[in-house]
């Protein structure tokens, strides 16, 4: 299986900024690529979508779990084979999808979710 | 209280709707008037997904809308409504004559459409109908967030 890609969708430059943060912290690049939905409509965010995922398996990070960074993903998932949408993006979840890539998207959709939500917490004081 | 806003906005239901514009207006319902979405539970379900459970949301055609609208006036909660474009809000407007006013919220680029605002993206028909909407006595403006300063019709087709 070719390595899965991962698509950052978000408002304004949330996605550009977690991209350059995982980099910054893994030396990773090309895993990730990030999109805005800045000054999109419906169609020009489909395209932005399109052109980010290319061809062949991903998981698409959306920031909020609404909206229409998320009504884009959703309807371009349903379209497409293979990709899995996950909401809530965080820098954790994307710093272990990095190095978990080599598995099916609905799989790292999961394992995503999973290490995003451990790392929110209150800390002891 | 009212319907406080009627926005065109071809995102629909989105952050600025739901958080930007419904958070200070204390909002409780949004409907969302699309002759498509009201036919598709599965866009339907993808748009309440954005809407926190305490805000109802309530999904109309045109038809049922302008048959509905009275009694989403005379709501004692604060509403907000929604339509995709400015085709459905022409056609809300003709069919309800509750429809006073029209804030254009976003109308994105596409192929012949021109730039009118940063958020406000015209073809020269639409701009037209947007102004026809504006000599009926709907009045027209354009404000994408409620700190912004509501642009007058005459300034942006």
């Amino acid at each position: 299986m070719s390595d899965l890609r991962g698509v950052i969708v978000s408002h304004a430059a949330v996605a550009q900024a977690l991209v350059a943060a995982v980099t910054a912290i893994t030396g990773i690049e090309g895993a990730l690529t990030p999109v805005s939905n800045e000054g999109c409509g419906t169609d020009a965010l489909a395209e932005r979508l399109s052109q980010a995922v290319g061809q062949g398996p991903a998981v698409l990070f959306v920031d909020l779990p609404g909206g229409s960074c998320l009504t884009s993903s959703a309807r371009y998932a349903k379209q497409h084979a293979d990709i899995a949408v996950v909401t809530g993006v965080n820098l954790a979840m994307l710093l272990d999808f990095v190095f978990h890539r080599d598995i099916p998207p609905a799989e790292a959709a999961r394992r995503a979710v999973d290490a995003g939500a451990k790392a929110i917490r209150v800390t002891a004081a | 209280m009212t319907l406080a806003l009627y926005r065109i906005d071809d995102r629909l239901i989105h952050g600025q709707v739901v958080i930007g514009w419904g958070q200070p207006l204390d909002s409780s319902f949004i409907v969302l008037v699309d002759d498509e979405v009201s036919g598709s539970d599965w866009e339907q379900d993808l748009y309440r997904m954005g809407v926190p459970p305490h805000i109802e949301v309530i999904f109309a055609s045109v038809e049922k809308a302008a048959e509905l609208l009275p009694a989403w006036e005379a709501d004692s909660r604060v509403g907000i409504l929604l339509v995709g474009d400015i085709d459905t809000a022409v056609a809300l407007a003709a069919r309800a004559p509750q429809v006073r006013r029209f804030n254009v919220g976003g109308v994105h680029h596409r192929t012949g459409r021109r730039e009118r605002l940063r958020f406000v993206y015209l073809t020269d028909e639409e701009a037209a109908k947007l102004r026809q909407l504006a000599a009926r006595g709907v009045e027209v403006t354009a404000q994408d967030v409620p700190t912004a300063r509501a642009v007058p019709v005459g300034e942006f087709t």
